[in-house]
């Protein structure tokens, strides 16, 4: 296993291919629950153990389809994976550590509908990633997540209380306009190239 | 059924990206040229109908508590047939919106419109539903295409339109490359829900 090619996934995706602001993955979920940063910080890290979870788990069951010779069935099958893998964990958490189970407890299913979980999953898929490289890739694609997500909190709650946009802007649009920005800076990262 | 009220609902008041706020994602990363939004568009609302239909006619058996399951794997059936047609006819335009195909299943519009509307109301007026908010979506992401890739490149119609290259408005150098990169998603989105926002506004005031 070559360590530099597992770090230039992980930059990659927290950086380079950032999941919210390069490639538009879960997007519904940042601009929905950032309007308070302990709720960001919450909705992050529960994707960040969603998505680790979900590349380590479809990656066998995606060998299983493979050599069954049925990858057609990858959507409807990894969808039920991702389904039954955050009702399982949404039970276990409530049993085993209830307080973890009570920060995260609101944004658990609605990370079933969340396009970065599916995203990542298919991604993997795509990329020919092996067992290592597809959790790698997961676990990192949600620390770029929460990092997207925490930072734009954070302006967000400025937004609130200093700004003063045109009636019409306030709200959604002006949310949207700063994510635009946000992702004007990260596009700065794509000339990121000090593996190769 | 009122056909009218529907599509106008679907269109404006409650157009699902404009005002209803869903399906953000596939909105904002694919509308970088014409035939994009246009495929893009047209296969959320096959797939939405199709799953309204669907799902209404069973709304009486499936029981209520593995209802979203349910619905997510018709959901996801549908998008399966649609992304093997895509990629035995429409080779391009499935290269082209990749990984966003699939990612249908979760499109947040679908969902949405299964659980608020198919699971409570007739065959008919669920399929009507589908037809005019699939309308209502693809009509915003062809705005948004026409925006982004006249701005940003120059050009109306890439991919549909002039042998495939689209037709040249303006030479590529004087695009604002911009409104292509992702940055140019987020900015045209937040200035056409503003725009709705403000029309929404005057017309309270006119009342």
């Amino acid at each position: 296993m070559d360590w530099r090619n597992l770090l230039t996934i992980s930059l990659g995706a927290i950086l380079v291919n950032n999941f919210i602001l390069v490639q538009f993955l879960g997007c519904c979920p940042f601009l929905g629950v950032s309007k308070k940063m302990d709720t960001a910080v919450g909705m992050g890290f529960a994707v960040i153990f969603v998505m680790g979870l979900a590349s380590a788990l479809c990656y066998p069951v995606n060998l299983l389809l493979e050599s069954l010779g049925m990858e057609f069935m990858q959507t409807v099958t990894f969808i039920l994976v991702i389904a039954a893998l955050v009702q399982f964990v949404e039970m276990f958490l409530q049993k085993t550590i209830p307080s973890l189970y009570q920060a995260l407890g609101v944004y658990l299913p609605l990370i079933t509908t969340n396009c970065a979980v599916l995203g990542v999953v298919l991604l993997n898929v795509q990329e020919k990633y092996n067992f290592i490289e597809s959790v790698v890739y997961g676990v990192t694609g949600g620390v770029g997540f929460l990092l997207a997500i925490v930072l734009f909190a954070s302006v967000r709650e400025r937004i609130a209380l200093v700004s003063n946009p045109p009636k019409c802007f306030e709200g959604f649009p002006i949310a949207l306009i700063t994510a635009g920005l946000m992702a004007l800076a990260f596009g700065g990262f794509s000339g990121l190239d000090i593996w190769s | 059924m009122n056909f009218k009220r529907q599509l106008k609902e679907g269109l404006l008041t409650q157009n699902p990206v404009l005002v209803q706020l869903l399906g953000m994602c596939s909105t904002m990363a694919i509308t970088t040229s014409l035939s994009n939004g246009l495929g893009m568009g047209v296969s959320v609302l096959i797939i939405l109908t199709l799953s309204n239909i669907i799902i209404s006619a069973l709304r009486r058996i499936i029981p209520d508590k593995v209802r979203i399951a349910a619905y997510v794997v018709v959901i996801a059936g549908f998008v399966t047939m649609v992304d093997l047609l895509l990629q035995a006819y429409l080779e391009d335009i499935a290269e082209s919106l990749g990984v966003f195909i699939p990612l249908i299943v979760v499109n947040c519009i679908i969902l949405a419109r299964a659980e608020s509307f198919a699971s409570k109301n007739g065959v008919l007026a669920s399929a009507v539903d589908g037809i005019c908010q699939g309308i209502g979506y693809t009509l915003v992401l062809l705005v948004m295409s026409v925006i982004r890739e006249f701005l940003g490149s120059g050009t109306f119609g890439a991919g549909v339109l002039g042998g495939g290259a689209g037709i040249r408005i303006f030479p590529a150098e004087y695009g604002a490359l911009m409104l292509v990169l992702p940055v140019g998603g987020f900015l045209t989105l937040g200035c056409l829900i503003a725009l709705m926002q403000w029309a929404q506004s005057r017309k309270k005031e006119g009342k």
